[in-house]
C-alpha cells in the first residue's frame, strides 16, 4: 500500500512538472522592447534592422530572415514593441536584405504615415517598384504600411549574419506614424521573403520573433 | 522485478530501438541530395530527413516490441510462437500480447493518457480566450495548441470505443476466444501509441498552424512541425484500417454456432458498421497525406495552384475521409447507448431491426455528404442542393436510433446507475448536436455559421457530448468486468453531474457565440463577446475538473481500494456478465450457444419459454 | 398501473402543450432576432430560414424532451425493488411508421425549402464559384475581394481597377463579390451583410448581396490561414451613392502612384514569387 502511494505521489509530481515545463515553453517569446522617448519628449524613436540571415548567435534558425531592434546601441532580436499612445513614432529601418518582390503590388505604396511619404536614403517618395521590395513594415489594423526597398543584387559588401554593421550594403528607410488609442496590435511583413518555403510565407514569416510581432500601445 | 526480465522484446527495448531508429533515419535522410532540394539549406529544415526518421523510428519501435519475430521465425523455418505473453503477469501490458483482453485494457490506458494531454490543451486554449486580446500564448503557440488539441482528440477517439471495448467484448459477445488476427490487433494499439508520441514531437519542431484539417496550401508553407501531424495521421489511418479489418473478419467468420446476424447484440452491429467506414475511409486519408508529404519534400504540385494543382483537391479528399470519420466517432457511441439502455430499463431493445437499419443507413449515407463542409468554398452551385438533401437525409437513420432508445425506456423499470446516467445524457446531448447539424446542413443558414463557433459547438456536442459520454458510460459499465475491481458509484455520480452541467454550460453558449459572428480558431475576438467567452472558459475549467474526479475514482478504486467486483452487478442478461470478473484468460471453458434473443428481458419465468444465453459451465 | 394508452395520451398532451408554449416564442420572439440580422435581403432570408428550421425542429425536440422527462419520472423502478423486468415490448409497428413518416416529411420539407431559399436569393450570400447557378437579373456592382496573408484588399474593376484597403459599398445596389486569394485558403465573411465566400488561390468565387441603407458591417476571415488568422478583420461601410462617388475618386487620386504597378484586373491572379530561392 505504502509503495503504491509513493509511486502515485511521484507520478503526480512528475506530471505536474511536465505540465509546468509545457506551459513555460508555450509562454516563451520575444521580450518586449520599449523605446526611450526622443529628446523632444513628444515622440519616440524606433530603430530597426532587417537582415537576410539572422545567424546562430541570435537564433537556432540561423538562415531565417529577421527584424532586429536597437536598444541603447545594442541590436536585439525582439519583435514585441511597447509604444505610448497618441504619440509620433519616428521609425528608421536599416535594410541589409536583397530584393524579393511583393506578391500584391498595392502594398508598395505607403499608407498611414505622416505626409503619406517615406524616405529612402533621404529621398522622399510615396511608393516604390513592387519588385524592389525586400520587406514591409505594416500594422494593418492601424492602417500603417511602408514598403522597405531591398539592396541591389550587385551591391558590394553584402552582410552575412546579423547584427549587420553599417559598413555593409544597406538602404535606410525613415518615416513617421502616429499611434492612436491604447490597444494591442500585430505587425507583419507582407513580402514573401522566407527563402525556400513554398509561397515564401513559411518559417520566419509565420513565426513571432522574426518577421511578425506585436505592438502594444499603452 | 529482476533485471533479466527487462531484457527481451518489451516496451523498454522498443523505446530504445525507436530512438536509435529515429537518429538512423535522420542521418539517412540527410544523405539525400538533389539540386531541386537546395532549398533545404535556405530554410534550415529537412523534411525528408524528418519523415525518414519518423518511419525508421516507428519500425525500430515495433521491432523492439517483437512484431518482427513471427515473420522472421517463419522465414527462418523455425516453429513460430502463436501466443505472445498470454499468461504472464503485469508485464503483459507493457509489450506485445495477443490476448484481446490485454489489448483492450492497454487501449483504455493508452488512449486515456493521450486524451488527458488533448484535454489539457483545451484548457490552455480556453485560458487564452478569457480575454479578447493577447493574454498568454503568442500567435504561433496558440495555433499549435488548437491543432494539437483537435488532432490528438480526433486521432485517439476514432479508436476510443472500438479499441478498448470492442477488442475486449466483441469476441465474448460472439462466443469466440480471440480476434481473427490477434497480432494485428496488438499492432493497431502500438501504432497508435507511436503516433501519439510522434505528434507531441511537433513542439520540438515549431508546431503546426493548420488545425486538425491540415488544409493545403497552408500546410505546404509550414515549418517542420507539420511533418509530425502528417506522420501521426498516416499512422492513425493505418491503425484504423487494420482495426476495422480485424473486427470485420472476426465478426463475419468467428461467430459461435447458432449466432446469426439477427441475434447479435447491437454493440456488435455498431462495431461492424464502424469498421466498414474505417476500412474504406482511412486509406483515403493516408493517400492524401502522402500527397501532402510529397508536395512538401519532392516539390510535386498536387495542391499548389501556380504549378497546376488545386487546393480543392485537398479539401475534397480530406473530407471524403473526414465525413465517414465523424460517423466512425458517432456509431460506436450509439452502439454503447443502445446496449446500456436495455440493461437498466430491464426491457428488450425496442425496434432491434430498426436500430440496425439506422446504423447501416448512417454507414451508407455517410459517404454521400462530404461536400457540406465546402458549401461556401466555391464548388459548383448545382451540387449544393444535392448535398443539402443528402445531409438532411442522414438525420433519418439517426432518428431511428433515437426512437429505439426512447422506445426501450417505455414501460421500463429504470434504474439510474452511473452508466445509465451517461447513456441518458447521450440522448440529450446528441439531440442538440444533431439539431445544430440540421442548421449547418441548410445552405442559407450555413452561410453564416460555416467556420464559426457554431460549427465547433455542433461537433463538440456530437463528439464530446455523444461519444465521450458514451465512452464514460462504457467505462463505468464494463471496467469492473475488465479489471475485477469496482468503481465508486458515488464519485461516478459526482463526475457525471459536474461533467454534464459543465459540458452544456460550455458548449451551449458557444452555439450562440458562433451565430453572433466569432470565427473558429481565432486568438482574438470582438470586445462585446468577452463576457460570454469568460463564462465559457470558466465552465470549461469546471469540465476539466470533472475529469480529475474521474481520474481520482479510477486510481483510488483500481489501485488502492480494490473491492472485488461481482460477476454481474447490473443484472445484465448479456453473455459477458455471465462470466467472472475479471474475465479469465481463456474466456470460456466451452464455446457457448446463443438463444434467439439478445435481449431476453421482460420474459417472466414459468409463464413462457425462456430464451437466455447458455451459462458456460465453469 | 397506468395503461399504455394513457401513458401515450399523457406524453402526447405534454408534447402538444409544450409545443404550444414554445412555438409562439420561437416565431415571435426568437425568430425575428436571429442572427445575422436584417441588414440586407440575403441576411433577412437567412433569418427566415433559421426561423423555419427552428419551427420544424420544435415539435420533435419538445416531444423527445417531454418523453424523456415523463419516462424518467413514471417508468422509474421504485427504490429498493430487486431486479424486476419491465414489459417485453420489442417494437410497435405503427409507432415506427409514424416516426419515419413525420421525420421524412420534415426533412424533405426542409431540404426543398432550403433549396428554394438558396435559388431565390442568388445563392443566399454564399460563394457559388466562378459560374453561380443563381444570378441576379439586371446590373450588378462588381467588387473584387483579394485575400492574402493576412489582410483583405479590395479592387473595383468598374473604377479603373483601383485597389483599396477598406471596403466601401454604395447603398441600394446589387453587389457581386469576386473573392479570390493570393496564397492560402481564406474566407471573406461580411457578417451583417450575410455573405461568406471562401477565397481560394486561382479561383474566382462569386457571392451576391443587395445593399440597403448606409451602415457598417464586420468583416472577418473565416478559414484558418496561418499565424494572424484571428487578426484578419476589417470594418466595411455601406454609404450613399454620392458619398461613394466622392470616396472612390479620392482613393483613385491617393493610389495613383501605385496604379501603374498593379496587374490588370483579372478574376484571379497567379502572383510571383511562389518560391523564393535563397
Amino acid at each position: 500500500m505504502r509503495s503504491k502511494l509513493a509511486i502515485l505521489v511521484v507520478a503526480v509530481l512528475a506530471v505536474a512538472v511536465l505540465i509546468g515545463f509545457y506551459i513555460g515553453f508555450l509562454t516563451g517569446g520575444p521580450t518586449p522592447y520599449r523605446p526611450v522617448p526622443a529628446s523632444s519628449g513628444r515622440s519616440v524613436d524606433l530603430t530597426l534592422q532587417t537582415v537576410a540571415a539572422v545567424g546562430s548567435k541570435l537564433s537556432p534558425n540561423e538562415d531565417w530572415v529577421s527584424y532586429l531592434v536597437r536598444e541603447q546601441g545594442v541590436w536585439r532580436r525582439s519583435t514585441v514593441w511597447t509604444l505610448p499612445a497618441n504619440t509620433l513614432v519616428h521609425v528608421t529601418v536599416y535594410n541589409f536584405d536583397g530584393k524579393s518582390g511583393l506578391r500584391n503590388p498595392f502594398l508598395a505604396q505607403a499608407r498611414g504615415v505622416v505626409g503619406g511619404t517615406f524616405a529612402i536614403d533621404g529621398k522622399s517618395t510615396s511608393a516604390i517598384d513592387p519588385d524592389d521590395a525586400s520587406h514591409t513594415f505594416a500594422i494593418p489594423s492601424m492602417g500603417v504600411i511602408v514598403p522597405i526597398e531591398g539592396v541591389a543584387d550587385d551591391a558590394p559588401q553584402q552582410c552575412d549574419d546579423a547584427p549587420c554593421p553599417m559598413a555593409t550594403a544597406h538602404e535606410t528607410i525613415t518615416f513617421t506614424f502616429r499611434t492612436g488609442k491604447k490597444g494591442h496590435y500585430r505587425w507583419q511583413c507582407f513580402v514573401p521573403c522566407a527563402a525556400g518555403f513554398v509561397y515564401g510565407f513559411g518559417g520566419p514569416m509565420q513565426t513571432v520573433g522574426y518577421m511578425d510581432g506585436y505592438v502594444n500601445v499603452v | 522485478m529482476k533485471l533479466r526480465r527487462l531484457i527481451g522484446f518489451n516496451l523498454l527495448t522498443a523505446v530504445v530501438l525507436g530512438i536509435v531508429g529515429f537518429y538512423l533515419g535522420w542521418w539517412l535522410g540527410h544523405l539525400v541530395k538533389a539540386p531541386s532540394l537546395d532549398y533545404f539549406d535556405d530554410t534550415g529544415q529537412n523534411d525528408i530527413a524528418l519523415f525518414v526518421a519518423y518511419l525508421t523510428g516507428v519500425v525500430g519501435f515495433l521491432v523492439g516490441l517483437g512484431f518482427a519475430n513471427y515473420p522472421v521465425q517463419r522465414m527462418l523455418g523455425k516453429p513460430p510462437s502463436l501466443r505472445e505473453k498470454e499468461t504472464a503477469g503485469i508485464g503483459r501490458y507493457f509489450g506485445l500480447c495477443t490476448d484481446h483482453k490485454v489489448v483492450g485494457l492497454q487501449y483504455l490506458i493508452g488512449i486515456g493518457a493521450f486524451i488527458f494531454i488533448g484535454g489539457l490543451n483545451a484548457m490552455l486554449i480556453r485560458f487564452e480566450l478569457l480575454r479578447p486580446t493577447h493574454l498568454a500564448w503568442n500567435g504561433n503557440n496558440y495555433l499549435t495548441l488548437v491543432g494539437l488539441h483537435g488532432t490528438m482528440m480526433m486521432g485517439m477517439m476514432t479508436s476510443g470505443i472500438l479499441g478498448p471495448f470492442a477488442n475486449y467484448f466483441v469476441p465474448l459477445m460472439i462466443g469466440a476466444r480471440r480476434m481473427a488476427f490477434p497480432r494485428i490487433e496488438a499492432l493497431t494499439f502500438w501504432l497508435l501509441m507511436a503516433a501519439g508520441t510522434i505528434l507531441m514531437t511537433t513542439l520540438a519542431f515549431g508546431g503546426f498552424p493548420t488545425g486538425w484539417t491540415g488544409y493545403a496550401p497552408l500546410s505546404e508553407q509550414s515549418n517542420m512541425g507539420m511533418d509530425a501531424y502528417i506522420a501521426f495521421f498516416a499512422l492513425v489511418g493505418l491503425s484504423m484500417t487494420l482495426l476495422g479489418l480485424n473486427m470485420l473478419v472476426t465478426v463475419i467468420t468467428m461467430r459461435a454456432p447458432g449466432l446469426s446476424w439477427s441475434r447479435l447484440p447491437i454493440f456488435v452491429w455498431g462495431t461492424v458498421t464502424t469498421s466498414v467506414l474505417m476500412v474504406l475511409a482511412a486509406p483515403v486519408l493516408i493517400s492524401t497525406l502522402f500527397m501532402l508529404a510529397l508536395d512538401r519534400t519532392a516539390q510535386t504540385s498536387f495542391f499548389n495552384v501556380q504549378a497546376g494543382g488545386s487546393p480543392y483537391l485537398y479539401e475534397n479528399l480530406f473530407w471524403i475521409f473526414g465525413h465517414p470519420e465523424v460517423y466512425v466517432l458517432a456509431l460506436p457511441g450509439m452502439g454503447i447507448v443502445l446496449e446500456i439502455l436495455p440493461v437498466f430499463a430491464r426491457k428488450p431493445l425496442w425496434g432491434y431491426r430498426l436500430a440496425v437499419t439506422g446504423m447501416v443507413g448512417i454507414m451508407l449515407l455517410s459517404f454521400l455528404v462530404w461536400q457540406h463542409h465546402l458549401f461556401v468554398s466555391g464548388i459548383n452551385g448545382d451540387l449544393r442542393p444535392f448535398y443539402m438533401l443528402s445531409t438532411e437525409l442522414i438525420s433519418l437513420p439517426t432518428g431511428f436510433i433515437f426512437v429505439c432508445a426512447l422506445g426501450t425506456l417505455w414501460a421500463g423499470r429504470i434504474r439510474l446507475t452511473v452508466p445509465m446516467l451517461f447513456a441518458l445524457a447521450w440522448i440529450f446531448n446528441f439531440l442538440i448536436g444533431g439539431l445544430s447539424g440540421v442548421f449547418l446542413s441548410d445552405v442559407p443558414s450555413d452561410v453564416t455559421t460555416h467556420g464559426s463557433f457554431f460549427s465547433m459547438a455542433h461537433f463538440h456536442y456530437t463528439i464530446m457530448g455523444g461519444l465521450l459520454f458514451a465512452f464514460f458510460g462504457a467505462v463505468y459499465f464494463w471496467v469492473p468486468k475488465m479489471t475485477g475491481f469496482e468503481l465508486s458509484e458515488r464519485l461516478g455520480k459526482i463526475h457525471f453531474w459536474v461533467m454534464f452541467i459543465a459540458f452544456n454550460s460550455t458548449f451551449g453558449p458557444l452555439l450562440v457565440i458562433g451565430f453572433l459572428g466569432m470565427p473558429r480558431r481565432v486568438v482574438t475576438y470582438a470586445g462585446y463577446l468577452q463576457g460570454a467567452n469568460e463564462w465559457v472558459s470558466i465552465s470549461a475549467f469546471v469540465l476539466g475538473a470533472s475529469m480529475l474526479v474521474f481520474l481520482v475514482n479510477l486510481v483510488w478504486t483500481q489501485v488502492f481500494v480494490r473491492t472485488p467486483a461481482a460477476a454481474n452487478p447490473w443484472g445484465s442478461k448479456s453473455i459477458e456478465f455471465q462470466l467472472p470478473s475479471p474475465v479469465p484468460v481463456h474466456d470460456f471453458d466451452r464455446i457457448p450457444t446463443f438463444g434467439p434473443d439478445p435481449y431476453p428481458y421482460g420474459v417472466i419465468e414459468g409463464t413462457r419459454p425462456v430464451a437466455v444465453p447458455a451459462r458456460p459451465t465453469a | 398501473m397506468w395503461s399504455s394508452r394513457s401513458h401515450g395520451q399523457r406524453i402526447a398532451a405534454l408534447t402538444v402543450i409544450g409545443t404550444a408554449i414554445v412555438l409562439p416564442l420561437v416565431v415571435f420572439v426568437l425568430g425575428p432576432n436571429m442572427p445575422p440580422g436584417k441588414g440586407t435581403p440575403v441576411a433577412s432570408s437567412q433569418v427566415t430560414d433559421n426561423t423555419v428550421l427552428l419551427v420544424v425542429m420544435t415539435p420533435f425536440t419538445v416531444f423527445i424532451l417531454a418523453y424523456l422527462a415523463y419516462a424518467l419520472v413514471v417508468f422509474r423502478a421504485p427504490k429498493g425493488e430487486g431486479l424486476v423486468d419491465g414489459a417485453p415490448v420489442r417494437g410497435h409497428f405503427k409507432a415506427q411508421v409514424a416516426w419515419l413518416a413525420t421525420t421524412t416529411a420534415a426533412v424533405l420539407f426542409l431540404a426543398i425549402f432550403g433549396t428554394t431559399e438558396l435559388l431565390a436569393d442568388n445563392g443566399a450570400g454564399g460563394g457559388g464559384g466562378p459560374n453561380p447557378v443563381a444570378k441576379p437579373s439586371g446590373a450588378v456592382f462588381p467588387v473584387q475581394v483579394i485575400a492574402q496573408q493576412w489582410e483583405f484588399t479590395y479592387r473595383y474593376p468598374t473604377y479603373g481597377g483601383v485597389e483599396t484597403a477598406t471596403l466601401v459599398l454604395p447603398a441600394g445596389r446589387e453587389i457581386a463579390f469576386h473573392v479570390t486569394s493570393l496564397d492560402a485558403i481564406h474566407s471573406f465573411w461580411a457578417y451583417q451583410l450575410g455573405v461568406k465566400a471562401d477565397a481560394n488561390p486561382g479561383v474566382d468565387n462569386v457571392a451576391y448581396v443587395r445593399t440597403k441603407s448606409p451602415s457598417t458591417f464586420q468583416i472577418r476571415c473565416a478559414e484558418l490561414c496561418g499565424l494572424w488568422h484571428g487578426y484578419m478583420s476589417d470594418t466595411g461601410r455601406v454609404v450613399s451613392s454620392s458619398d461613394f462617388a466622392t470616396w472612390i475618386a479620392a482613393r483613385r487620386r491617393q493610389f495613383a502612384p501605385v496604379m501603374n504597378y498593379l496587374p490588370k484586373y483579372a478574376p484571379s491572379y497567379a502572383p510571383d514569387p511562389t518560391f523564393r530561392a535563397g
